[in-house]
């Protein structure tokens, strides 16, 4: 089975971000940059399926070269192989484009598919929104933020999580997952994973070479403004003993912020 | 015309599905233009009158047996083919699971580009201008497109509802060419668990706990607090989640869900920066906490420093006064 596993580069979750307002683009500068958390699990997912089934693990990043540092985690911890589409444009978050220039990719150079891999979203751009455009443009099926997979010849069975409940979902392949939370517990690089990871070369495509031009992959979303969140006032603090202090509460909620 | 994609879920509208349509009215009013809804699935007459109480002068009904349940493919194939003959303006789904799972699918299909989950639409020279939050709202994007139909989702729980007219409209019956080859992957049941909560996102008061809580059985505190509340429920920090106390499911957070309801109340959550981005965008925020420095004290708008499990007893004896 060849999987490949699509993967991101992002600022970790305690970042505090900064954004500026000249150029529009958060300030990267401070930031402590990691594999996006829920490609983690898809990374997982596709070594688990290799080592239980056979075929082979390619992970792939659109983005600039600073990527290869996540590529480099993900074969650390058991991808077959790596590659970079190098990408320089600044983020555009504009999800079509992205899924224009992986479907692409996978055309031109990986056409052997059968499993094509994402986290559910990237921490960051928070669109959600590639692994189903993908799924489109290669006239495949798609199942989102799954939390379980079987696959079992050409078919497969995923749980994919909705409010309060799981669907059930029956698919046919080749087919396109994006990870979700609690589909495995991923595993950490081994000494030798990093060792065999540093000797691996990771080709890296050019937008040109993959038969793009930039002008069909303009981004149609305009960032008129990009903005920092109003600062939230903290409020009333209070520090009294349980019941006097659960009273006060209570009356808050009821005739102040009048939520109960 | 401003289209509104309807979500049935269980065979009701979903509320956020009437919260994007509200929304699509007071936007295609500011247009001089109409909003229409779309129902796909099978047997869907009965639905309709809610959609015109809720702003729409027309309804679409795309039904084929072939989509009584929910596939990406088959939904986008029946939306496709709609919006290339009606050819509205805007589009608007709910960002719920399905909003999120197809959305994106029909744009591809269309060929344009989507604004994921927004918190805020404008209209500006006849042209849509929305926000939306990145990094989990620790940022904003204010955005407009260069491509039509101008698609977006929203956001459910933070658009209000119009009050209901008392109007009807028009409803227009669309038979779908969906060919059962076409549809790769199909829901094939709903696992709900007997007694199922709330989702967190979908709540109007959500109770969550931290690592304060000390252990999973504590949570039953939260259970029995969200009892005694209507449309609440049980959110949970990411060190709770990792610790094995409550499912993923509830997780608040940036690598949980985002959730905006009326009150959010943390217990024994110190709030962590991608916590505090989960949920900053609450209408209240109230914090217990022993940790009179926690973080969490600087987003809250009522903060109570104490022992959780003492406050607790207590509140819920005020809460049953309140009933």
């Amino acid at each position: 089975m060849n999987i490949y596993v699509f993967v991101k580069r992002v600022p970790d979750t305690e970042s505090k971000i900064r954004v500026n307002p000249e150029t529009n683009l958060i300030v990267e500068e401070g930031l402590n940059f990691v594999l996006n958390p829920y490609d983690e699990y898809a990374v997982e997912e596709a070594i688990r399926l290799r080592e239980a089934k056979g075929g082979k693990v390619t992970v792939l990043s659109v983005g600039i070269e600073e990527a290869l540092v996540v590529l480099k985690k993900c074969l650390a911890m058991g991808a077959d192989e790596a590659v970079l589409v190098n990408d320089t444009t600044a983020e555009t978050y504009d999800g079509l484009r992205t899924a224009k220039i992986i479907a692409q990719a996978l055309k031109k150079k990986f056409p052997d598919y059968s499993l094509i891999l994402f986290g559910k979203q990237s921490v960051g751009v928070d669109n959600a929104q590639i692994p189903a455009m993908v799924a489109e443009f290669l006239g495949l099926p798609q199942v989102n933020v799954v939390t379980r997979l079987e696959i079992e010849g050409n078919k497969g069975i995923a749980h994919r999580e909705i409010e309060g409940a799981l669907e059930k979902v029956s698919f046919s392949m080749p087919v396109v997952i994006s990870a979700q939370k609690g589909l495995n517990e991923p595993r950490y690089e081994t000494l030798k994973g990093i060792m065999m990871a540093k000797r691996k070369e990771i080709p890296v495509y050019s937008l040109q070479e993959l038969g793009l031009d930039e002008k069909d992959i303009v981004p149609q979303l305009e960032i008129i403004k990009m903005e920092s969140p109003p600062p939230r006032k903290a409020g009333r603090k209070i520090e009294k003993e349980p019941a006097g202090a659960a009273k006060e509460l209570a009356e808050f909620l009821h005739q102040e912020a009048k939520v109960i | 015309m401003i289209l509104v994609f309807i979500e049935i879920r269980e065979g009701n509208i979903k509320k956020s599905s009437l919260e994007a349509l509200s929304e699509g009215k007071r936007r295609a009013d500011e247009m001089a233009t109409e909003v229409a809804g779309v129902l796909i699935g099978h047997n869907l007459e009965s639905l309709s009158s809610y959609i015109f109480h809720y702003g729409a002068s027309k309804v679409y009904l795309l039904e084929n047996s072939l989509l009584s349940h929910y596939s990406p493919e088959g939904f986008a194939q029946a939306l496709f083919s709609l919006v290339e003959e009606a050819k509205p303006e805007i589009i608007f789904f709910s960002a719920t699971s399905m909003g999120k799972d197809l959305a994106p699918r029909l744009a591809a299909k269309l060929g344009v580009s989507l604004a994921s989950d927004c918190t805020h639409t404008a209209t500006r020279e006849g042209k849509l201008e929305v926000v939306r939050p990145i990094f989990a709202g620790k940022a904003f994007l204010i955005l407009s497109f260069n491509s039509c139909p101008q698609m977006a989702s929203l956001r459910p729980n933070v658009f209000p509802l119009i009050d209901p007219l008392d109007k009807k409209g028009e409803v227009i019956r669309k038979d779908v060419v969906v060919a059962e080859d076409q549809i790769k992957a199909q829901v094939i049941e709903v696992l709900r668990e007997e007694g199922a909560e709330l989702d967190v996102t979908e709540a109007e008061i959500v109770i969550s706990g931290g690592r304060g809580m000390k252990g999973p059985e504590n949570f039953d505190l939260l259970r029995d607090l969200i009892s005694l509340l209507s449309h609440s429920a049980v959110g949970a920090s990411r060190s709770a989640v990792d610790a094995g106390w409550i499912d993923h499911q509830h997780q608040v957070g940036q690598t949980g869900k985002t959730v905006s309801p009326n009150l959010y109340l943390a217990f024994g959550i110190s709030g962590a920066i991608q916590h505090l981005a989960g949920m900053a965008s609450s209408k209240c925020i109230v914090a217990v906490n022993k940790d009179p420095e926690a973080p969490v004290f600087k987003v809250a708008d009522f903060g109570v420093v104490g022992d959780l499990f003492q406050v607790i007893p207590y509140l819920k004896e005020e809460l049953k006064k309140l009933k």
